[in-house]
């Protein structure tokens, strides 16, 4: 039996631990803001100083306003493929899953292992086809994909195998007895789905719609294979550029601008704290 | 076979629900996939059509040097930071799972660094670890001075370059550890608390209830490291160019290299397929040796 004593000494280990590793977890964000805020003269003294002499705010404009920079135009440029890739995910996703969830008929499980399977497929293998295939459909159909931000946005409508995945799991859990009085008095499979399943599942729809987001808002691979203009950028193609270009490079800028990336990540964080965690959760509980 | 009138009705029923992901699936999928391995057997550069040169791609890349020297830096990679990462987390998580006042701020703040997008984290941690001026030297420094020791020059060394994107991803592997933490939850307390009547220890219970009982949670996300090891190319390609004399030039990077830097899409696609075989056999490796230390509860 372990007395109080050496418990509560354990305790006190476990707080030391953790507020060291916590404090590894922070330094990085308090260097970010130290150098963001910092003149530039104070960027290259040794040993380096934590707080500046003068807050130098002038840093986040100059980020903002830079020439090299469209800062404005990537974030627009960003949010719209990153909504336009959250509905369209979070919308045929839950279709294609509420099909795998309450659907009987014959070859549903071979799909679904199929679906499956492809989470595991490495995006190298699909993407050098996907760019000629872009290159194809641009020449023999009347829209253009390369150079825009449609090969980004657009697959996303057909439903993404995560999301899938996980929102099938959800709907399972839904009673089926809903469903079946649904249709005693006559709804059909698209207003069971409509009026019944998506309401219910509100917990697990943002969990995809947070997660599509996220992705789309990081995605780097991506745009640097499909577009082509710096106006097309998205806040990560283009602070790359904007990072590689500079000779002597200006580190409070790049870590000003760096925050204003960030910065929306975190507030969402802080709204949905619950369904991130959440969500997170149960990727890891249902595979 | 034959199918009644309902099971017929239900078919269509499904596979009109299903249709979104039929056709993304097989125009963004099942169509690349064939088009990838055709490409490979070809001598294709974009321009013009693919010419079938059977497996030419294949015995080049054999006796290519930087395709080796590209797979040897990824699996050093993977040798560090899988095992560095997996490991890291779950002690992380087993400190937040202890019952504390303040745990739901110590979980937030591990979890944050894991949100934080590739390029602001990339920016970042070439910014810490600049030689002269990052701050990790600056804090090194009087601590390595005391014994008389150089500061590492981290990223601008060939030999320190991978260990040090592999301790950089550490700092984001806050997914990781909440996987495990929902895992240790689910452990049930009457397991412990017949431990402890028994007289185990904290390291009996810790070996013989907790690591058993997330075992299967080890498992995956050792899976989701396999996949996602192999495929790394955001953090080398923004911070390091692939440098110092191609020390961090990782598979996918070199990859990306000869699709869309030389245009040899026949070449890069053999290497995805390889990359994909890879991936196949490593995830084959850990369900086989799964057998033996996966405990699944109620099988």
């Amino acid at each position: 039996m372990t007395s109080n004593r050496s418990k509560s000494l354990s305790k006190v280990a476990v707080y030391a631990a953790l507020i060291v590793i916590c404090g590894m977890a922070i330094f990085p964000f308090a260097w970010m803001i130290s150098t963001s805020l910092k003149p530039d003269t104070q960027l290259v003294e040794t040993p380096p100083r934590w707080m500046p002499s003068e807050f130098a705010w002038r840093n986040y404009k100059l980020a903002v306003t830079n020439e090299a920079t469209h800062f404005p135009l990537w974030t627009r440029n960003t949010l719209i493929i990153a909504t336009l890739a959250v509905i369209g995910t979070t919308f045929s996703s839950a279709i294609v899953a509420y099909g795998f969830a309450r659907i009987r008929f014959p070859g549903r499980g071979a799909l679904f292992a199929i679906m499956l399977s492809t989470m595991m497929i490495p995006f190298p293998v699909t993407m050098v086809p996907l760019f000629s295939i872009f290159v194809w459909m641009g020449k023999h159909t009347p829209i253009q994909w390369l150079g825009t931000t449609r090969p980004l946005w657009a697959p996303a409508w057909f439903g993404s195998a995560f999301s899938i995945f996980l929102l099938r799991q959800f709907f399972t859990t839904i009673p089926e007895e809903l469903s079946e009085a649904a249709r005693i008095d006559g709804c059909s499979e698209w207003g069971i789905f409509w009026r019944i399943m998506l309401p219910l599942s509100r917990p697990a729809l943002s969990v995809v719609a947070l997660f599509t987001f996220l992705w789309a808002w990081r995605d780097f691979l991506g745009p640097l294979i499909f577009l082509q203009r710096p106006t097309q950028y998205t806040l990560t193609l283009g602070l790359q550029t904007f990072q590689s270009q500079h000779g002597s490079t200006p580190w409070n800028q790049l870590m000003a601008a760096s925050v204003l990336v960030i910065l929306p990540v975190l507030i969402l964080f802080f709204i949905a704290q619950k369904t991130f965690i959440e969500g997170i959760a149960t990727t890891g509980m249902k595979g | 076979m034959t199918f009644t009138r309902g099971e017929i009705r239900n078919l269509f029923k499904g596979l009109a629900f299903l249709s979104p992901w039929l056709i993304g699936f097989s125009v963004f999928m099942l169509l690349p996939i064939v088009l990838s391995l055709y490409y490979s057997l070809s001598d294709y550069n974009l321009l013009q059509k693919p010419v079938f040169i059977g497996t030419e791609n294949y015995r080049a890349l054999a006796s290519d040097g930087i395709f080796w020297h590209s797979l040897r830096v990824t699996l050093l990679y993977a040798a560090v930071s899988v095992p560095l990462g997996l490991f890291m987390s779950l002690g992380v998580a087993l400190l937040l799972n202890v019952k504390l006042f303040a745990q739901p701020i110590f979980r937030t703040i591990i979890f944050l660094p894991s949100l934080v997008p590739t390029i602001a984290a990339a920016i970042l941690w070439r910014w810490m670890f600049n030689q002269r001026l990052g701050i990790i030297n600056g804090v090194l420094a009087p601590v390595l001075g005391w014994f008389h020791l150089p500061t590492p020059p981290w990223l601008d060394s060939s030999n320190w370059v991978v260990p040090s994107l592999a301790l950089m991803s550490v700092w984001s592997a806050g997914n990781t550890v909440v996987i495990y933490l929902a895992g240790l939850q689910d452990v049930p307390r009457d397991l412990y608390e017949a431990a402890e009547l028994d007289g185990a220890g904290p390291i009996r219970r810790l070996w013989n209830v907790t690591l058993p009982m997330i075992s299967p949670v080890i498992f995956f996300n050792l899976i989701m490291a396999i996949i996602g090891i192999l495929q790394v190319f955001d953090t080398p390609f923004m911070m390091t160019k692939g440098g110092p004399n191609r020390a961090s030039y990782f598979y996918t990077y070199y990859l990306y290299d000869s699709a869309f830097t030389y245009l040899k899409m026949g070449y890069a696609s053999a290497m995805a397929w390889i990359q994909l075989l890879l991936v196949l056999a490593l995830t084959g490796i850990a369900f086989w040796s799964s057998k033996r230390w996966v405990y699944y509860q109620g099988k």
